[in-house]
């Protein structure tokens, strides 16, 4: 096995998505969303429409790794928040359990002392989802669904 | 590290594109995206200098279809090239699922190739991979152009495990998607045998 695989069941997706609903609320955000490390988005909610969510993850992860490599290179933890002021738009980025990362855009409807205190709590949460995710697809018996893909399913995907 | 969202029924799957600089690594993202249709791909970012060099990454999110049911994204992204950007290589490896390595066929580019792709198996290791494990493919490119080494020279060169390798001409596309459907198709072998 050359990868850990991420894999994400319908139990704590659920889970995961009350989480990240009850914080756009209660956060009185605009959009939330979490990623993974590598960039690929987990879940999202608020104005998602209006958002290249896929770009975003993907910078976001990239923003992520590159600082840090910076705290790496200062012998520093891992930045676990970051924050940007915009104009209209604010960003709080969070680091959770070292694993994903959750995001909140935010405009004057909010505040950043009120987008802390909710992230802290739904960072709480998010981390015992994740451990239990986690715990689950190290069983043993949770095998993948493509054990059973032929060659010819791969083949045809390429027939165009 | 591919993501299988049994909720969302996809599979993602990362795929790197590694290289010398100039080898033409970015230009393979540009065709794709430019042929591929408008549904199957979402946006494309370049994160570059004011002279087009990568800075950071380039990203383009693909759709390849349906296997079993599950739709299948492939997440590219291109390294910089370039050698003082190697902690930026670093990160755009971590998980991986499989690497594309583009070769720049010019002779003077020669050493550069195998400088890179020495640097390529040191930064894997260094996140406890191997390149003989990887899905690994390798592109000749540039073939267009009239100072290229022979294929069996830089097949003896580049190519000493024997891994599927193909001749490109990015700039038109020659090549291109055939590159990327070798890899890819490693890639979801290696998903198959429950990697
Ligand atoms: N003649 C010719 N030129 C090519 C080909 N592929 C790429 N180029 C050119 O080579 C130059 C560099 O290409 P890029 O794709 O930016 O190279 P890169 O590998 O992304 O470079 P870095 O971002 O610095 O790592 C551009 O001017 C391309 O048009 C090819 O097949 N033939
Ligand atoms: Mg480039």
């Amino acid at each position: 096995m050359v990868n850990p695989q991420m894999v994400m069941y319908e139990e704590e997706f659920n889970q995961i998505q009350t989480v990240v609903d009850r914080l756009v609320r209660e956060a009185n955000a605009r959009v939330v969303f979490i990623v993974d490390k590598n960039g690929q988005l987990i879940a999202a909610s608020g104005e998602v429409d209006n958002i290249d969510t896929t770009s975003l993850a993907s910078l976001t992860a990239g923003n992520i790794a590159a600082t840090g490599g910076i705290a790496k290179l200062l012998r520093e933890n891992e930045f676990a928040t970051q924050f940007h002021e915009g104009e209209n738009a604010n960003i709080h980025i969070q680091l959770v359990g070292n694993r994903v990362i959750l995001v909140v855009i935010f405009d004057s409807k909010s505040s950043l002392g009120l987008v802390r205190l909710r992230v802290r709590k739904a960072s709480d949460e998010l981390n015992r989802i994740f451990e239990a995710l986690l715990s689950k697809v190290q069983e043993p018996g949770s095998d993948s669904p493509f054990a059973e893909i032929t060659d010819e399913d791969i083949d045809n995907l390429f027939n165009d | 590290m591919s993501f299988i969202n049994y909720m969302a029924r996809e599979i993602n799957c990362k795929i790197v594109y590694y290289g010398p600089g100039l080898c033409g690594k970015t230009t393979n993202l540009q065709y794709i995206y430019e042929r591929t249709n408008p549904d199957a791909k979402g946006k494309m970012i370049s994160l570059a200098t004011d002279t087009d060099r990568t800075l950071f990454f380039d990203f383009l999110p693909l759709s390849l279809g349906e296997i079993r049911g599950f739709k299948t994204r492939f997440h590219l992204y291109t390294v910089p090239g370039q050698v003082f950007y190697d902690a930026s290589r670093k990160l755009i490896l971590k998980g991986v699922d499989g690497v594309i390595f583009v070769a720049d066929s010019q002779i003077e580019r020669l050493e550069a190739n195998q400088e890179s792709v020495d640097n390529l198996r040191t930064n894997l290791a260094q996140q406890g991979y191997s390149l003989e494990k990887v899905p690994y493919v390798i592109q000749y490119n540039k073939r267009d152009l009239p100072n290229v080494v022979d294929v069996e020279e830089l097949r003896s060169l580049l190519n000493p495990m024997g891994v599927p390798d193909y001749e490109a001409k990015a700039r038109t596309g020659e090549g291109v998607f055939d590159t990327l459907k070798a890899v890819s198709k490693l890639v979801l072998t290696e998903l198959k045998r429950g990697g």
